[in-house]
């Protein structure tokens, strides 16, 4: 008998495929553009038409290459390109030229930070591969089929089971975009399925030695999806293990519209993909010259920024790691240490109310505050002079015009209120209104202290000092008190 | 001018470029005897006179206008229905590719554009180039005209035929194990299959990509070097393509065999030989002998297993290749379906033929999981070997003298039911193609009922003029073997 109190542990690896920002397609050269009218982007090459083969791109090796390098992989000297067989309408040749046997890159790192600091996360390899076109369903119409995407360069690049929970697959996932974003080797957007991601995942009771049965789930195409779909997979699983059924080995397509996974197919009917060495195809070459001059134009990495940004900024890592999730971010974060010497506050502002504001926005990456506008607002919190919630208005407008904050402060007058007098004054006044603040304090409850101070920002409108207003309240309790 | 049709290619290009016969004068005698024979015949699946007239007269008005042309700038040919045009159907003889209009002209075809050939026509096949008999085409059968009780051999039957009826000065055919050499040796023409990579594959329908290659096929070898010279170049559309051939066509025709050194590998003259065949070619490795060569006899000890490696691999790589006729974008697809799995299977089930069925079934269970290393990747190791083993003798002799095919051309259904026999009557050409080097195949002689008999010359790669070379040196000695009668 199992008890009902057995932990359970969630092992999860993962497969992300991203497409290349290469000009043309891997075996054609037909451009690899989003958003084109459905089947302008095509030839006879990557419409898989009789007669036709396929040239490899130079560029998707050198892409590929420069992201195997950025994961610490080793770089195969001598590679393969296979394929892989299987009938289905959104493969015109049916088959998809991939990387079995002598894939790109093997056995690099990834590392991200958790709650129990950094963990080193194994990637298994790296390959190429060309992309599928899309099936559009219409009710009317029928399946129609877009074969834009088809052939459009892909690297998969798979994890060890290394994964223990969904905020650890989310930090993987941020990493291995802020790494490849670095390198220039994808758009990375999602929305538009340049980086999508399968989940393998398996439950264990905690401290188990071996691996439990896994399922494969794909369609995942946000982050918020894929949490989602982590969360509901572990409970389905652990359910299926508690009530004494087990889990199957399957293929698991998740719908975000209902938020739940659906069983596609099981390892009875799996595919035989029968991989063989596509004989249209030479063996890749990649000699030491080429790796070096790859090396040589390799830029900084996320890592990279992160150690420095410690180092010299002496900021916690985790709020590093999010300083580096885009270059963009990091560079802007760097500029705006020129302008303030909070340093770990600047960041803070920038991975909360930045990235906010950047989230609201259709262009992503565009900054619209000037490094130095920035650093002053930074400083004026650092000082006090302004509250948090005062900082928030003052960045909201900044965001929209081009005034320093000092002058939106002052047009506002937003300064924070310092002066012990005034804020005494205040002070009684809401005490009075409501005694059943002090009442609540006096008999323990110290989550009073909270709602005064609430009350203060209330009616100050955000520029009551929260440390003075604090201060002043221990005062008139304990004032009253001593009486 | 009718009788211009029986003159080599050679001899048409000297009465072209002298002006005193026109392009115009020379379609139209092809033309008419395409109407007379190929009624019989067969060799053909699409002829397009008007667009071939047009072609011709454009290219009269070039010659007149004093352009300099391509040698073979005007001369009528025609192409086997695996490679693409885009101004003819391409069918690959297959009722999967019924009407099917490929959107683009392969680079072979763009090649022969380019020097101003006129195009006739599409040539029959076996289907999808499986077969050897020509038997496999979905639409007609072609007779072999030395003997029209006879199959032209195959898959490029088609080919050899409209070369020996006098339908077409040269033709192109495709030879991924024989299909090049064998229809050419049983139709009693010149053919050649070069080396492979040395001409693009680009626009030939795959059968079986690591084996495939184009080849020529014309009435002497010199007509075939001509077309070889013309096509052997390097093209950035197939990344299997090598670099152009660097000899001219004199160089091609004119090394010297009297310092040849020519082996003759003993198995291939073994047991299930027909004596007549082995007569002949033993008769002009004799010949060879007498202009200066000499010759030795070899060992390969790989050749039993040249033709299971040779069926392995090439069905594999078929099982692959043909899995995109599906019914969805082009060609053939089932007239009642409910879901797509009844549509792919429906479509093929009902649109390829039972040697293509029968193939595809054999190369997936070769690749399929748990049986990849048993017959794949040993297939592969047997390939290595049987190329060594022709390193090895290329490292000692110019080329390998051999028989094309065990028998002279047969009658139609002899080997209906029976696939093992027909594989068979491959042995001799499969493993050229395994080791990737070129054979030339060359009529040598006839048996008793007057059939052709080819013997093929095998050299290194990359080295098609040895073999060129010798073989133009034995036409023209025109001392060819005949059966006692």
């Amino acid at each position: 008998m199992k008890s009902d109190h057995v932990d359970y542990e969630i092992v999860i690896g993962l497969e992300v495929h991203v497409e290349l920002s290469t000009k043309s397609k891997i075996f054609c050269s037909c451009a690899t553009t989003v958003g084109g009218a459905p089947n302008t982007q095509v030839c006879p090459i990557c419409l898989g038409m009789p007669g036709t083969l396929p040239v490899l791109n130079g560029d998707v090796v050198k892409l590929a290459v420069k992201a195997g390098l950025g994961l610490d992989c080793a770089i195969t000297p001598i590679g393969r390109q296979d394929r892989k067989n299987y009938f289905y309408p959104d493969s015109p040749k049916a088959y998809q030229i991939s990387q079995n046997d002598l894939p790109i890159a093997m056995g690099g790192h990834l590392d991200i930070e958790t709650t129990e600091g950094l963990k080193r996360i194994g990637i298994t390899r790296l390959h190429i591969e060309e992309d599928a076109g899309k099936l559009i369903h219409d009710a009317s119409k029928g399946t129609l089929i877009d074969y834009n995407r088809c052939g459009v360069p892909l690297i998969e690049i798979v994890s060890e089971p290394d994964l223990r929970s969904a905020n650890e697959v989310r930090a993987y996932l941020q990493k291995l975009r802020a790494t490849l974003l670095f390198l220039d080797v994808s758009s990375c957007k999602m929305n538009e399925g340049a980086f999508r991601c399968d989940v393998n995942l398996s439950v264990r009771e905690k401290g188990a030695l071996t691996l439990g049965t896994r399922t494969e789930m794909k369609n995942l195409n946000s982050f918020s999806f894929i949490t989602k779909a982590i969360e509901h997979e572990t409970q389905r699983q652990i359910a299926l293990i508690k009530s004494g059924e087990s889990v199957i080995q399957e293929t698991r397509r998740w719908d975000a519209t209902k938020g739940q996974s659906f069983s596609m197919r099981t390892k009875e009917d799996a595919h035989d993909y029968r991989y063989f060495p596509d004989p249209d195809l030479m063996p890749i070459s990649i000699d030491a010259a080429f790796l070096q001059a790859i090396k040589n134009e390799m830029p900084l990495l996320p890592d990279d920024y992160k150690r420095r940004f410690i180092n010299q900024f002496g900021i916690k890592a985790s709020l590093a790691e999010l300083l580096c999730t885009s270059r963009e971010v990091a560079n802007y974060y760097e500029a705006c240490t020129a302008y303030t010497t909070y340093f770990e506050s600047l960041g803070n502002l920038i991975v909360t109310e930045i990235f906010r504001l950047i989230g609201l926005q259709d262009e992503a990456s565009q900054i619209p505050i000037s490094p130095e506008k920035l650093g002053a607002l930074v400083t004026l919190i650092g000082e006090e002079k302004i509250s948090l919630s005062i900082a928030k208005r003052v960045l909201s407008e900044m965001w929209q015009s081009d005034k320093m904050p000092v002058d939106i402060i002052e047009a506002n007058n937003l300064w924070a209120i310092i002066d012990p007098d005034l804020l005494m004054a205040m002070a009684m006044q809401i005490l009075e209104k409501m005694p059943q603040i002090k009442a609540d304090y006096l008999s323990g409850k110290t989550q009073a202290l909270g709602a005064f101070i609430g009350q203060m920002m209330k009616a100050s409108q955000g520029r009551a000092d929260p440390n003075q207003s604090e201060e002043v309240f221990l005062k008139l309790i304990n004032e009253k008190h001593e009486l | 001018m009718q009788t211009l049709i029986y003159e080599s290619m050679k001899n048409q290009i000297k009465l072209l470029e002298s002006k005193a016969i026109s392009s115009v004068d020379l379609t139209k005698a092809y033309l008419t005897q395409n109407e007379a024979v190929d009624g019989a015949i067969g060799a053909f699946l699409h002829v397009n006179g008007k667009r071939a007239l047009e072609a011709a007269e454009a290219i009269d008005m070039k010659r007149l206008k004093g352009v300099s042309l391509s040698p073979v700038a005007g001369i009528p040919m025609a192409i086997k229905d695996n490679i693409c045009t885009i101004d003819m159907p391409t069918t690959c003889a297959s009722k999967m590719l019924e009407g099917f209009l490929s959107p683009y002209d392969a680079t072979v075809v763009k090649q022969l554009k380019e020097a101003d050939a006129v195009i006739l026509g599409k040539l029959n096949m076996d289907e999808f180039a499986m077969g050897a008999t020509t038997e496999n085409s979905y639409f007609k059968k072609t007779r072999n005209p030395i003997n029209q009780s006879c199959v032209p051999g195959g898959s490029s039957g088609g080919s050899a035929a409209a070369v020996a009826s006098h339908q077409a000065a040269y033709t192109l055919g495709s030879d991924t194990g024989g299909s090049v050499r064998q229809p050419a040796s049983f139709c009693g023409v010149a053919g050649l299959k070069p080396t492979y990579g040395r001409l693009s594959r680009n626009g030939l329908i795959a059968f079986a990509s690591s084996l495939d290659q184009i080849g020529p096929i014309g009435k002497t070898v010199e007509d075939v070097a001509m077309i070889y010279k013309i096509l052997a170049k390097f093209d950035e559309k197939d990344s299997t393509s090598a670099p152009s051939e660097q000899q001219s066509l004199e160089d091609l025709l004119s090394k010297d065999i009297s310092k040849m050194k020519i082996a003759l590998p003993r198995s291939f003259f073994a047991e299930g030989i027909q004596e007549e065949v082995k007569a002949a070619v033993l008769h002009a490795a004799s010949i060879f002998e007498s202009l200066g060569a000499t010759i030795e006899e070899v060992d390969l000890k790989r050749l039993d297993a040249a033709l299971p490696a040779y069926y392995l691999i090439s069905s594999a790589e078929a099982s692959s290749n043909l899995a995109r006729f599906d019914g969805v974008k082009y060609g053939f697809r089932t007239d009642e379906f409910d879901s797509i799995e009844t549509l792919y299977k429906r479509t093929r089930g009902e649109g390829f033929g039972r040697e293509v069925k029968r193939r595809i079934l054999l190369g997936t269970y070769a690749l399929s999981s748990g049986y990849y290393d048993a017959y794949y990747q040993k297939a592969l190791k047997v390939r290595n070997l049987i190329k060594h083993e022709y390193d090895k003798i290329f490292e000692t002799f110019d080329f390998v003298l051999s028989p094309v095919a065990p028998t002279t051309a047969y009658a139609f259904g002899t080997n209906d039911k029976n696939p093992v026999e027909m594989y068979l009557g491959d042995i001799y050409t499969v493993p050229i193609n395994i080791a990737g080097v070129p054979g030339l195949s060359v009529n040598c002689g006839f048996d008793k009922n007057h059939m052709p008999i080819g013997m093929q010359l095998v050299s290194k790669a990359f080295d098609e003029r040895t073999i060129l070379s010798a073989g133009h040196a034995f036409e023209q000695t025109k001392k060819l073997w005949r059966a006692k009668i």
